[in-house]
């Protein structure tokens, strides 16, 4: 009896050392938005279903209404997502009101190390405060707004003559904003194959962040900083910089000129309807649907083509992407913890990459066969090298909502100009920055 | 329940509750039916409407659970009254209200005129003019949306087939002068038929022998319809006024499906402005400041306006 009893101590000892690796088998929820690398990741997930018993459920919302139903859930201290792919902007808040668990002790525990991962991910999905070690999330999901265009009609030798007439330039891939919008204005309301066609589907959503994530594409190339100072929330001057103002403007002349008409409210979806369709020559969309959009057997294969977001005086390119949380008011914490430790695998990371997810881990992206792995690889590489990202703050959602009523204000509905909208968002910017108490 | 049923019942009550419901006054009685009606009333309405009040002197966050919470006085309403932007969102509701209400009081008074008249088939058209508002506000904002689409729209082809225009060449929803007006478009073609309905039971309340009356004196018809008709519906068409017009003041659904609030902020009205600070950005002191300024405009302009309606009613 004593035997089995220090036997039995024995075990219980040795079980609650390794907890987090051995947690009972559990019903984990992970939420994420309905896109297709959600797809590709119910896929992957079914490896860790049959490696660890525990089952997975997801949920996954529309992208239009995923941060009001994420944070609100957040905010309300929900237990619905053990595991949440949060958006890079929502680390301020997830870490600052306690929604996600920090992670440094777990990765120090596990071997899990952040300079396995590409360190603009690094730095945008999984730090607060911005940069310092403090880790708050595992990079997922590497994604940037970039384009795709309908190399099929770019190879057109009556197409190509028309260009060359009317602009005295060989069509292609454009190398800078300006040749880009030349390119869409010559396709605009252009007639191909009895159809008309127009320019380019570019973001002009209003609700949620469709057109702050448009119109970033251009001001970054242009220039664009958030503060003079980093982290010294002083914004006159840069935001509103003469070359903020001219990337503003050039982005209204962009929306005015060479889009589809009707498109004052677009966003990812539409961007690829109006793509799929035939309508437009070329789209802005994120990384992240181009596997889909290579894979259409009407508009993809040979006919389309991908290009990073074009430079203008510096490259620039939008940040998406998400890292993956815990959710400090899950119950099932370890059984989560269990699946990001697996989800970090090299291997397991070469797989999500293969089914069409964006793995950030070095082993992937380092590889040398990576480029050649997809027609838009090397464009990835090449965006995620000079991403930037919106401000990260917790109060990211009123800051983001200020740009979306000053931009979209100037952009669609033509109030003002567009230094005062970049100087009315300042003044927005600044109250919040003063509730907040950093100003 | 017949009285051989009471009867049965009330020897059934065990004779020390009996003695105890017996010593009760009427008032205590009374209060105990409606104690729980008012108790839900206190729960769910005036308890909210007192903690909105304390919130709006704060700078309260809901999604800041940890955060300190101060007192800022009147900084708030100072804020929202000396906002242009806000202003500006008075002004889209503003818009929006007049005009609909106009358009339906012409429209729904004029149709029902028109089915107050026997005519054969009179009941199928009555059904088929009240189907709009029977429909969800969802799904009317959805296919009104496709139907304003400059490219396919159906609504953009039947203004070009009498205009000569090209269908592409104006957006209903997309242009800042076009956008309010669609929005009032879609709100008249929807509840038109209510106040059409209000309007018909005014109509079919004013007793023949008054119209006969004046036929005797030889009243025209015109004279029959300013002198007679109007006054006699007045009162049910202030009742519609006053219903459409706090529904109107609270549009939410429909314009949100149609337009998002867009081009811009054209159609903003100050329910989804006020629901963008409170539920996406979270300010929940300033949001219920706002919603405290809504509250007594609408209560206010709702108190004179019921006044008015009383005054005509007392004619």
């Amino acid at each position: 009896m004593k035997k089995l009893n220090a036997a039995a101590i024995g075990a219980v000892l040795m079980g609650s050392v390794s907890a987090p690796t051995l947690a009972a088998a559990e019903n984990l929820t992970l939420c994420w938005a309905a896109w297709d690398p959600a797809n590709a990741l119910v896929e992957l997930s079914k490896e860790f279903e049959a490696e660890s018993g525990h089952t997975m459920n997801f949920e996954f919302v529309p992208w239009p209404n995923f941060a009001d139903r994420m944070l609100n859930e957040l905010n309300s201290g929900g237990k619905l997502c053990d595991l949440l792919i949060g958006d890079s902007q929502w680390i301020g808040g997830g870490a600052e009101n306690g929604h996600y668990v920090k992670l440094n002790d777990f990765f120090d525990a596990e071997g899990i190390s952040m300079d396995d991962f590409a360190p603009a991910t690094v730095y945008a999905y999984s730090t607060w405060p911005k940069g310092t070690p403090n880790y708050y999330a595992l990079p997922a999901m590497g994604d940037a707004n970039a384009w795709f265009y309908r190399r099929d009609w770019f190879e057109r030798d009556d197409i190509k003559a028309a260009y060359k007439e009317a602009t005295g330039q060989e069509l292609r891939e454009p190398q800078s904003q300006k040749e880009m919008l030349q390119i869409a204005q010559f396709f605009q309301e252009r007639e191909i194959d009895g159809k008309t066609v127009y320019g380019a589907a570019i973001f002009t959503e209003r609700g949620s962040e469709g057109i702050t994530m448009g119109v970033t594409s251009a001001l970054y190339p242009w220039g664009f900083k958030y503060e003079n100072t980093p982290g010294s929330y002083d914004m006159d001057g840069a935001v509103n910089s003469p070359e903020a103002v001219e990337a503003l403007e050039f982005y209204k002349e962009f929306y005015e000129t060479a889009t589809p008409p009707g498109y004052t409210n677009s966003y990812m979806g539409e961007s690829l309807d109006a793509f799929k369709s035939g309508q437009v020559a070329m789209a802005m969309n994120w990384f992240a649907f181009f596997p889909g959009l290579y894979a259409d057997p009407n508009t993809g294969g040979d006919k389309i083509g991908f290009f990073v977001n074009p430079p203008q005086n510096q490259e620039g390119s939008t940040l998406g992407g998400q890292g993956i949380s815990v959710v400090s008011y899950s119950d099932k914490q370890d059984a989560a913890l269990e699946y990001i430790k697996w989800f970090a695998q090299p291997e397991v990371q070469a797989k999500w990459w293969e089914l069409g997810g964006y793995s950030a881990h070095n082993s992937v992206l380092n590889d040398p066969g990576f480029t050649d792995s997809a027609p838009f690889a090397g464009d990835f590489l090449e965006a995620m090298g000079a991403v930037q990202d919106f401000w990260q703050e917790p109060a990211y959602a009123e800051l983001l909502l200020a740009m979306q009523k000053r931009v979209h204000d100037y952009v669609v509905a033509d109030q003002g100009t567009a230094q005062e909208a970049l100087d009315k968002l300042i003044e927005d910017w600044t109250e919040v920055f003063e509730d907040e108490g950093k100003l | 329940m017949s009285n051989g049923t009471m009867d049965r019942v009330a020897s059934a009550t065990p004779p020390r509750v009996a003695r105890k419901v017996r010593g009760l006054s009427d008032r205590a009685i009374a209060w105990i039916f409606v104690a729980p009606t008012i108790f839900l009333l206190l729960a769910i309405n005036i308890f909210p409407l007192i903690w909105t009040i304390q919130l709006s002197f704060t700078d309260y966050k809901a999604n800041r659970i940890g955060r300190e919470v101060k007192n800022i006085g009147l900084r708030n309403y100072e804020r929202i009254l000396t906002d242009t932007d806000i202003w500006l969102n008075m002004q889209a509701t503003a818009h929006f209200l007049f005009w609909t209400i106009f358009f339906q009081v012409l429209i729904g008074f004029t149709l029902a005129w028109l089915i107050n008249r026997k005519f054969k088939g009179n009941d199928l058209w009555t059904t088929i003019i009240v189907l709009p508002m029977m429909l969800s506000p969802a799904v009317v904002g959805n296919f009104w949306k496709f139907l304003y689409q400059p490219q396919i729209g159906l609504f953009n082809y039947i203004v070009a087939f009498f205009t000569g225009k090209e269908p592409s060449s104006f957006e209903m929803l997309g242009s800042v002068q076009l956008a309010p007006w669609s929005i009032v478009i879609v709100d008249t073609w929807m509840w038109t038929p209510f106040v059409m309905l209000i309007c018909l039971a005014g109509l079919r309340s004013i007793p023949d022998y008054i119209y006969e009356a004046a036929e005797i004196d030889r009243a025209s018809k015109l004279r029959q319809f300013f002198t007679i008709t109007i006054p006699m519906v007045l009162p049910f068409l202030m009742l519609a006024v006053l219903f459409r017009g706090i529904e109107n003041f609270k549009m939410f659904d429909l314009v949100v499906q149609l337009t998002g609030g867009g081009p811009g902020s054209t159609t903003e009205l100050t329910s989804i402005n006020l629901k963008r600070e409170a539920f996406e950005k979270w300010r929940t002191g300033y949001a219920s400041a706002y919603a405290i300024i809504l509250f007594v405009t609408v209560f206010g302009l709702a108190s004179i306006y019921v006044k008015a309606l009383n005054k005509v009613k007392e004619r």
